[in-house]
């Protein structure tokens, strides 16, 4: 066991990374209150009025909803394929099993600009003009690996003698499939479709890439503070985004808990 | 329900399928990697490989036509120019300064939550390291956009102990600092991961071995931990590499990072073929990364 010292010493730089990691999140908070329009610290005095004035915002509007949209339909694909991908790797082997996970992994292990000139280059090839859905297809390709390595460590962690104890007692494929495998996996399932859509609704450098003339909410955010405009309506977005994110977080969370206690 | 759970039970459309495909393995295989594979060779292995094929053609100075006759003209551009050899190099000294810094600041943290926290307190930090993750990327960078500017937070800080004002709101600094700040849970969790790992009895025996902490840190730990840290840094070292928007929002003039160039390039002066060339760069540095990494068990942790 570490010594008293040791830890103390460990605790106290915990308690410092805490501080460096939530510092600037509370700043973020505070100066969404800010009375005045000019930043600076302390903030003069407290409003309310940067919220009026965002929500009233259309541009703010329209992006946010694009934002949820792409998020949903990106997620659901990343689903459906990671899902399937995880299946595949899991139930059977085949030649070149081992790259599958090396290739779902490559959309975010290159660099942002990297898969974003590849799948630009792509839509510009076939003469796909960009809009909404290259934004979708974009998202999706780096979301699949999210939804495919939280389902295959389930997979891996669930004995394969139960969905053969299923079959032996009489139910078919698709019954064991529906009554035993689905309930043990879905809430990695939903785990992983959480992360993917908190990671959709966020990305900027594959999106620069892939949007058209829309505005994604960060592609928004981006080019508000790039140019320096409209800066407190910009902290009230953000604030509000980032809270947002914590509800997802939580209830992730509370899926977490749950499967690190069932495999103790 | 019930009439749907009847003609489930008569042979309904899905169990007859699911029946076919387990008496077919070999269909199974295919209906169920066949679309995500396609997905990923169609629509970006595929785009990789012209990209970087791409990258030997050139682009007619006068009308903007790609000319696809085989070239190393772009290469021979980037490697002769000292402007983008200081940008290729500043973007990795980055990178790897960012991934030395993060790697500092978590490994204690992630020791802590694998040796020294409770069950309780692990699960607590455990979300609490996620949380900064899943909040908006452009918001933390903004927010030591706000921090570090000529009146925040930094210099009302500095300011109150009596210590001389600093401008670093566009520099260097600030985008190092907004990087390890970024990226940072990234290398916490594979690390706990790693770390977690480790039995107990290693510690003690290493103990009853007469190794004190630091030798078991240096001997035991660390070398078991390695490939938790590798998997930490294929993330902020491929993160910092790729990233433009950090350097555009807090960088200040003759910042530019690979990112800044290759965007410039497909965006503005349509010059697909050097931008391709340009991203090769960072493509042959994951590359080589990647492939080391697996070499060291990293992916398991990731």
């Amino acid at each position: 066991m570490e010594s008293r010292a040791t830890r103390i010493v460990l605790g106290i730089w915990v308690a410092l990374v805490l501080v460096f990691l939530f510092g600037p999140i509370a700043i973020i908070a505070v100066y969404a209150f800010n009375a005045s329009n000019v930043q600076t610290w302390p903030i003069p005095g407290f409003s309310l009025r940067w919220f009026a004035s965002a929500w009233a915002n259309r541009e703010i509007r329209s992006s946010l909803l694009l934002s949820l949209e792409a998020g949903v339909i990106a997620t659901a694909i990343a689903v459906l394929l990671g899902t399937a991908a995880a299946f595949a790797v899991h139930r059977f082997r085949f030649v070149g099993r081992e790259a599958v996970s090396f290739i779902v992994v490559l959309p975010i292990a290159l660099p942002g600009i990297i898969t974003g000139m590849a799948l630009n280059s792509f839509f510009v090839f076939w003469g796909l003009g960009l809009s909404f859905w290259t934004i979708v297809i974009g998202h999706a390709t780096f979301c699949i690996v999210v939804v495919y390595n939280n389902v295959i460590a389930r997979l891996r962690r669930m004995p394969h003698s139960l969905s053969e104890a299923s079959m032996d007692l009489g139910a078919d494929s698709w019954r064991t499939f529906r009554l035993v495998t689905m309930p043990m996996i879905s809430t990695s399932l939903i785990g992983g479709a959480i992360l993917a859509f908190a990671l959709s609704f966020d990305e900027v450098i594959v999106t620069t890439f892939t949007a058209g003339a829309q505005n994604t909410l960060p592609l928004w955010i981006f080019g508000a503070i790039r140019l320096g405009q409209r800066l407190p309506e910009v902290n009230v977005v953000v604030l509000v985004v980032t809270a947002i994110t914590f509800i997802p977080v939580i209830v992730a969370y509370r899926y977490m808990d749950q499967s690190t206690d069932r495999s103790r | 329900m019930s009439s749907a759970h009847e003609t489930l039970r008569r042979g309904g459309v899905p169990r007859r399928f699911s029946g076919l495909l387990w008496r077919n393995p070999r269909l199974g295989l295919g209906s169920l990697l066949a679309p995500p594979l396609a997905w990923f060779i169609l629509i970006y292995l595929a785009a990789l490989v012209v990209l970087f094929v791409a990258a030997f053609w050139s682009v007619d100075p006068f009308t903007g036509e790609l000319d696809r006759t085989w070239t190393l003209d772009n290469f021979r551009a980037i490697l002769t120019s000292d402007t983008y050899r200081a940008i290729a190099l500043r973007t990795v000294a980055m990178a790897a300064a960012v991934t030395v810094t993060d790697a500092v600041l978590a490994f204690p943290f992630a020791y802590y939550m694998a040796r020294v926290a409770g069950p309780k307190l692990r699960v607590a930090l455990f979300a609490l390291v996620l949380l900064p993750l899943w909040s908006s990327y452009l918001a933390r960078v903004y927010a030591w956009r706000l921090i570090l500017s000529h009146d925040g937070v930094l210099n009302w800080a500095l300011k109150l102990v009596g210590l001389p004002q600093v401008d670093i709101g566009y520099s260097r600094w600030a985008m190092w600092i907004v990087f390890t700040y970024i990226w940072l849970p990234f290398m916490i969790m594979p690390l706990y991961a790693a770390l977690e790992r480790i039995p107990g009895n290693f510690f003690e025996a290493s103990g009853d071995l007469g190794a004190r902490g630091w030798r078991t840190t240096a001997k035991i730990v660390f070398p078991l931990a390695l490939p938790g840290l590798i998997a930490g840094s294929i993330f902020t070292f491929s993160l910092t590499l790729g990233d433009y928007i950090t350097p555009v929002l807090v960088g200040g003039p003759g910042s530019d990072f690979i990112g800044n160039v290759v965007y410039a390039n497909v965006g503005i002066a349509n010059n697909v073929p050097f931008a391709a060339a340009y991203a090769t760069l960072p493509l042959l540095v994951m590359a080589i990364y990647l492939l080391v990494a697996r070499r060291l068990g990293a992916f398991d942790m990731m």
